[in-house]
C-alpha cells in the first residue's frame, strides 16, 4: 500500500488531480457546514440582487440576490450525486454485458458487442440530448439519458479485457483444476479487468459531470431553484458581460472538477498494476 | 598475431533505485581470429551487459569503471560515439539477435529493412546513388543464397512473418553479414528454435566463419551447443570471469568449482540432481573477492580477500580460483 | 513388460484444431493436431513425449487432461472410458490427472497471493474446513521445498524455478495420479533445473506418481524417462524403452532428431544426415508418411501409404515401412513376436 503511495505521490499531475478530487469530496459532503449562506439555496434577497465579489460576498450574488458561492459550494453534492449514480447505473449495465460477451464469445458476443458499437457511434451529448427530449425534462430523466449512454464504454473495456484474460494460460490453469465458471468469472476475471474499470470510471465521472451540466444549461437536467452549476451558467447569460461573477465561479467549478478527476483517471492508469502488489 | 578482441578487467555497474549494482566485475576474455568463443553463464550473470559494452550500447545509467576493450588492437572505450558509429557497429562488428520476431520490423518488408542496415553502415567501395543500391541488393541475395534461403529474389520482397523461425535467423544472420564484419557477436541465436533447425543454424554458422574469415563471440546458456560449435568457452558467474580456455579439455575436465558444479548439473553428466546449494548473490551486495565462495564446496579462507588471481589448470584452461594460483 | 494395467490408454486419439465456418467469409480448415495416436503409461512410469514445435505434444497432453475434447477415439483411465464426454463431465471423470503448465509465471493469477490460489484447488475440491486447507497448503509447500511464509507473497516475487514448484505444489494438492508435465524446466537454468528434476524424481518415489513429461530436451528425456514416445506432425512414429531409442532409433525422423540435438560429449558421428527445410505445415494434406519430404530415403510408397505404427521389436513400434529390427535374428520369429505382442 505504501508503495502505490509513493508512487502516486512521484505523479504530479496525479497528485494535483487527488487533491482536487479529495477537496471536492470534502465540499460536498459538508457542503451545508461549509457555505456562508445556506439558506441561498432557495431563498432570494432582492435588495442585493448582482452584487459583485465582495468581503461578504466572494462570489457575488446572482439575479436574486442569492450569495454565488454558498449556492456552488451546494451545487458539488448534486453534481457528485449525478456523476455517480450515472456511472454506478452505467458500469451496473456495462460491466455484466461486457463480461457475457467476452467469456462466453459465439453469436451472443456478437450480439451484445454490434449493439454497443451502435450505441457507441453516436456522438454521446446528441444521444443524450434526445432521449432526455424524449423524457419529461428532470434532474432524473437526465441522469437516465446520461447512463443510457455511457454503459458502452465499460462493455467495450471489460469485453476486451475478459477475451484477453480468458485466453491467459491463468485461466486456461484454474479450468484444469476444474474451477466453475462464476468463480473464473467473478474471482478471477473481474478483478484483473478492475484496473481499466476504476480509470474509465474516473474519468467517466468527469465527463459526466461535464454533460450533466451541458444539460442543465439546455434547460433538460435540473430545474430551478436547484443549485445547479449548469442551471446557474445557462441563468446568468441575461446578465453577461456585466455580471461577470455569476457565469465565472459556477463555470471554473465546472472545470476544477472535471480536470480533477480527468487528471487522477490518468494517474491511476499506470497505477492499478498488480505488480505493484507486496506481501509486505 | 594480436587477438581480434580482448576485454580486459571491464568493470560495469548500474546505478538503481535500491543502489549501485555491480553487474561486472573484472571481466575479462580473448577472442583469437577465426576462432568462436562461447560466453556460458547463467541468466543474470551479466552475459548481456558484456555484448552490449563491446558494441557500446550500454543502457542509460549503466557505467563502466574500468578495463578496456581492444577490438583490432585499439580501444574501444576511447572512441566518441560518432566514432563508434560510422567505424564498428554493424560495420566491424556484426550482431545476431535472440529472437529473430522482435528483430524484425513486422510492417516493412524484410528487403527494405535489410538495405537499410547497408546504406548507413556498409562499405563505400566508391559507389553512389543506385549504383551503390544495386550493389548492396546483389551482395544481400548472393548471402541469402547462402543462407539457403529459398528464392532470395523473392523473399526480399515478403514480410518478417511469412518467414518460418529458421528462416527469420537466417535473415538475421544475413543482415548481420551484410556490411563485412570482422567480429560477430550473436546473441542466443538458437534459444528460440527447434532442434533440428537449431542444428542446421550451428552448422551454417561454422561454415560461415571460415568462408567470411570472421571470429565470433557465441552467447549461450547450453553447453551442448558450445560443443557442438565453439573452439574456446569463456565461463561467466554473477559477472565475474572464473573459466577460459578451448572447449574441448574445459568440458573433459573443469576447473573452478562452478564449471565442475554447472556441468555436474547437466543431464548428460548428472549422477543426481542435486543442483548448486545456495543463490546467485545480488548484484547490489556483491561478496568481496571470488563471489562463487559462498556456494562452494572448496572454499578457503583467502577466497573473499581480493579478486581471485588467475591460474592454470592442468588441462591448460585459465582459472579464476586461489586453488590454481 | 511388468503386466501392470496400464493407468492411461490412449486410443486412436485424433483432434482437430480450430476451423470454422464463417459467415461471408472464407471458411478456416481444421488442423488435425493430433492424428490417430495410441499411447499406453503404465503406473509409476515416466513417459517421455517428444518432438519439436507444432508436432501437437501439448494438444494431446490437453486432450488426455480434457482441456481439449477429442474429436475422435478413446481415452481409459484405469480402464474405465473417460471420452466421449462434455468437457466438465470429462474433466471431473478425469481428476486423477493434473497438467503443469509451461509458463509457470503465466499460469497463476497475478491478484492472488500463493497460499489463496494453492487454497482455492483444495476448496473446488470440496474441503470445507478453512484450517485444514492452510495446514495442508504448508505441508505441500515444504514437501516441494518452499517456505511456508511463501503462502503469502505473490507470483511476480518469486524466480522461474520457484514458481516450478508453487505450480507442482498447486497441482499435487489435489493429490494427482498421473501428472502431464509441459516442459516443466524450459527456460530455467541448468543449475535450477537439475533442482526440478530432483524434486520431480524424488515425488514420484515418494507418492508413486505416474509422468507424461512433454519435453523437447532429448538430454532431460534420456535421464528422467522410463519409456520415451516421439511426435511427428500429430502422430507417434517411434515408441520404446528409453535406453532402446537412444541406443538404436529406428525411425528417420528419430535419427535426425537424436543426431541434431547437441551433445556435451562430441563422439557421436552418427553419420546420419540432417534434414533440410522446416517442418511442413498441419494445413497441407498429407496422403502418405507426413515425414516423407524431408526423409533421406524415401520412396513412393512412403508417398502414397501412410505406415502403421508396428511392433518391430519386443516393446519397440515404429511407424515407418522401411523399419526393421536391428539384430539379424531369423525373420520368422520377430514376426511372430510382432504379433504376439500386438494382440
Amino acid at each position: 500500500m505504501s508503495l502505490i503511495l509513493r508512487k502516486l505521490t512521484r505523479d504530479v499531475p496525479a497528485v494535483i488531480g487527488l487533491t482536487i478530487v479529495i477537496i471536492v469530496l470534502i465540499i460536498a459532503i459538508l457542503g451545508p457546514l461549509l457555505a456562508p449562506y445556506p439558506g441561498d439555496v432557495a431563498a432570494s434577497h432582492l435588495t442585493r440582487r448582482l452584487k459583485p465579489p465582495s468581503w461578504a460576498y466572494p462570489f457575488g450574488t446572482d439575479n436574486l440576490g442569492r450569495d454565488i458561492l454558498s449556492r456552488v459550494i451546494m451545487g458539488a453534492r448534486g453534481a457528485l450525486m449525478v456523476a455517480m449514480t450515472v456511472v454506478s447505473i452505467a458500469m451496473a449495465i456495462g460491466i455484466p454485458l461486457g463480461l457475457i460477451a467476452g467469456y462466453r464469445g459465439g453469436w451472443l458476443s456478437e450480439v451484445i458487442m454490434r449493439v454497443t458499437d451502435a450505441v457507441l457511434a453516436i456522438p454521446q451529448l446528441v444521444l443524450a440530448l434526445a432521449l432526455a427530449q424524449l423524457l419529461t425534462p428532470s434532474l432524473e430523466s437526465a441522469m437516465l439519458a446520461l447512463s443510457l449512454t455511457y454503459w458502452p464504454f465499460f462493455t467495450r473495456i471489460v469485453f476486451a479485457e475478459t477475451r484477453r484474460l480468458t485466453s491467459s494460460l491463468f485461466v486456461d490453469a484454474l479450468r484444469g483444476i476444474g474451477a466453475g465458471t462464476a468463480r473464473i468469472v467473478f474471482l478471477h476475471i473481474l478483478p484483473n479487468a478492475a484496473s481499466p474499470i476504476i480509470v474509465r470510471a474516473t474519468i467517466g465521472l468527469g465527463f459526466t459531470i461535464l454533460v450533466a451540466a451541458v444539460l442543465g444549461f439546455l434547460g433538460m437536467g435540473a430545474t430551478p431553484p436547484a443549485p445547479d452549476w449548469g442551471l446557474s451558467i445557462a441563468e446568468s447569460r441575461t446578465y453577461l458581460p456585466a455580471a461577470w461573477w455569476y457565469a465565472t465561479f459556477p463555470g471554473l467549478a465546472i472545470l476544477l472538477t472535471v480536470m480533477g478527476f480527468n487528471l487522477l483517471g490518468d494517474g491511476l492508469r499506470d497505477l492499478v498494476d498488480p505488480r505493484l502488489r507486496r506481501s509486505r | 598475431m594480436i587477438p581480434i578482441l580482448s576485454v580486459r578487467d571491464l568493470k560495469v555497474s548500474i546505478r538503481t533505485d535500491a543502489g549501485v549494482a555491480s553487474i561486472l566485475d573484472n571481466i575479462g576474455l580473448t577472442l583469437e581470429r577465426g576462432r568462436i568463443l562461447g560466453i556460458v553463464g547463467e541468466s543474470g550473470c551479466g552475459k548481456s551487459t558484456l555484448i552490449r559494452a563491446i558494441m557500446g550500447i550500454l543502457a542509460r545509467g549503466a557505467e563502466i569503471h574500468a578495463g578496456e576493450i581492444v577490438f583490432d588492437g585499439e580501444n574501444l572505450l576511447a572512441f566518441t560515439e560518432a566514432e563508434l558509429n560510422g567505424r564498428i557497429r554493424g560495420n566491424q562488428i556484426g550482431f545476431i539477435p535472440q529472437d529473430p520476431l522482435l528483430a524484425l520490423n513486422p510492417v516493412f518488408k524484410v528487403g527494405t529493412q535489410l538495405l537499410e542496415i547497408m546504406r548507413d553502415h556498409a562499405p563505400e567501395d566508391g559507389l553512389r546513388g543506385s549504383a551503390r543500391k544495386r550493389a548492396h541488393v546483389q551482395r544481400l541475395i548472393m548471402l541469402l543464397r547462402r543462407m539457403q534461403v529459398p528464392d532470395p529474389e523473392l523473399a526480399l520482397e515478403r514480410y518478417p512473418h511469412q518467414f518460418s523461425g529458421g528462416q527469420r535467423q537466417r535473415l538475421l544472420i544475413a543482415a548481420a553479414l551484410a556490411c563485412a564484419p570482422r567480429l560477430v557477436i550473436a546473441d542466443e541465436p538458437t534459444t528460440a528454435l527447434d532442434v533440428t533447425t537449431q542444428h542446421q543454424i550451428l552448422l551454417l554458422l561454422r561454415e560461415l566463419v571460415t568462408e567470411f574469415s570472421l571470429s565470433m563471440l557465441f552467447v549461450t546458456h547450453d553447453f551442448g551447443v558450445v560443443a557442438e560449435l565453439c573452439d574456446d568457452l569463456c565461463v561467466i558467474y554473477a559477472g565475474q570471469s572464473v573459466e577460459a580456455g578451448p572447449v574441448g579439455p574445459i568440458l573433459a575436465s573443469p576447473g573452478h568449482p562452478y564449471t565442475q558444479a554447472l556441468l555436474a548439473c547437466h543431464p548428460e553428466r548428472a549422477t543426481t540432481f542435486r543442483g548448486i546449494p545456495g543463490t546467485v548473490p545480488s548484484p547490489l551486495a556483491a561478496p568481496p573477492g571470488c563471489r562463487f565462495a559462498p556456494r562452494c564446496v572448496d572454499v578457503q579462507s583467502s577466497c573473499s580477500l581480493g579478486p581471485p588471481p588467475a591460474g592454470l589448470s592442468p588441462v591448460g584452461a585459465t582459472v579464476k580460483c586461489v586453488n590454481y594460483a | 513388460m511388468t503386466g501392470t494395467e496400464p493407468i492411461l490408454s490412449v486410443r486412436s486419439l485424433t483432434v482437430l484444431l480450430g476451423g470454422r465456418r464463417r459467415w461471408l467469409r472464407q471458411s478456416v480448415p481444421p488442423v488435425r493436431a493430433v492424428n490417430d495416436v495410441s499411447l499406453d503409461i503404465r503406473p509409476g512410469e515416466i513417459v517421455g513425449l517428444v518432438g519439436e514445435s507444432g508436432c501437437g505434444k501439448t494438444t494431446l497432453g490437453r486432450t488426455v487432461l480434457g482441456l481439449q475434447r477429442e474429436t475422435s477415439g478413446e481415452i481409459h483411465l484405469d480402464g474405465a472410458v473417460v471420452s466421449g464426454m462434455s468437457p466438465a463431465k470429462a474433466r471431473l471423470a478425469r481428476k486423477a490427472i493434473q497438467y503443469v503448465h509451461q509458463d509457470a509465471a503465466a499460469a497463476l493469477d497475478p491478484w492472488w497471493s500463493i497460499g489463496r490460489t494453492l487454497r482455492e484447488g483444495l476448496l473446488i475440491h470440496g474441503m470445507r474446513d478453512a484450517a485444514e486447507r492452510s495446514a495442508k497448503v504448508a505441508e505441500m509447500l515444504t514437501a516441494v521445498g518452499l517456505d511456508p511464509t511463501a503462502a503469502q507473497r505473490y507470483p511476480h516475487e518469486f524466480s522461474g524455478g520457484q514458481l516450478r514448484r508453487v505450480t507442482l505444489a498447486r497441482m499435487l494438492l489435489l493429490s494427482p495420479r498421473l501428472l502431464v508435465l509441459d516442459e516443466p524446466t524450459s527456460g530455467l537454468d541448468m543449475s535450477v533445473q537439475a533442482t526440478v528434476l530432483n524434486l520431480l524424481l524424488e515425488l514420484r518415489a515418494r507418492l508413486g506418481l505416474t509422468y507424461l513429461f512433454i519435453s523437447h530436451d532429448l538430454s532431460v528425456v534420456e535421464r528422467l524417462s522410463d519409456r520415451v514416445a516421439i511426435m511427428y506432425l500429430g502422430r507417434v512414429v517411434e515408441t520404446a524403452a528409453t535406453a532402446t531409442i537412444f541406443a538404436r532409433p529406428m525411425h528417420p525422423y528419430t535419427r535426425v532428431l537424436l543426431a541434431a540435438a547437441p551433445r556435451l560429449d562430441r563422439a557421436k558421428d552418427t553419420g546420419v544426415d540432417t534434414v533440410i527445410g522446416d517442418p511442413p505445415s498441419h494445413t497441407q494434406v498429407h496422403v502418405g508418411c507426413a515425414f516423407v519430404g524431408r526423409c533421406p530415403i524415401g520412396t513412393d510408397l512412403c508417398r502414397t501409404t501412410p505406415p502403421p505404427l508396428r511392433s518391430i521389436e519386443n516393446g519397440h513400434d515404429v511407424a515407418c515401412h522401411y523399419a526393421q529390427p536391428a539384430d539379424p535374428v531369423p525373420a520368422g520369429t520377430v514376426r511372430m513376436h510382432a504379433v504376439a505382442s500386438a494382440k
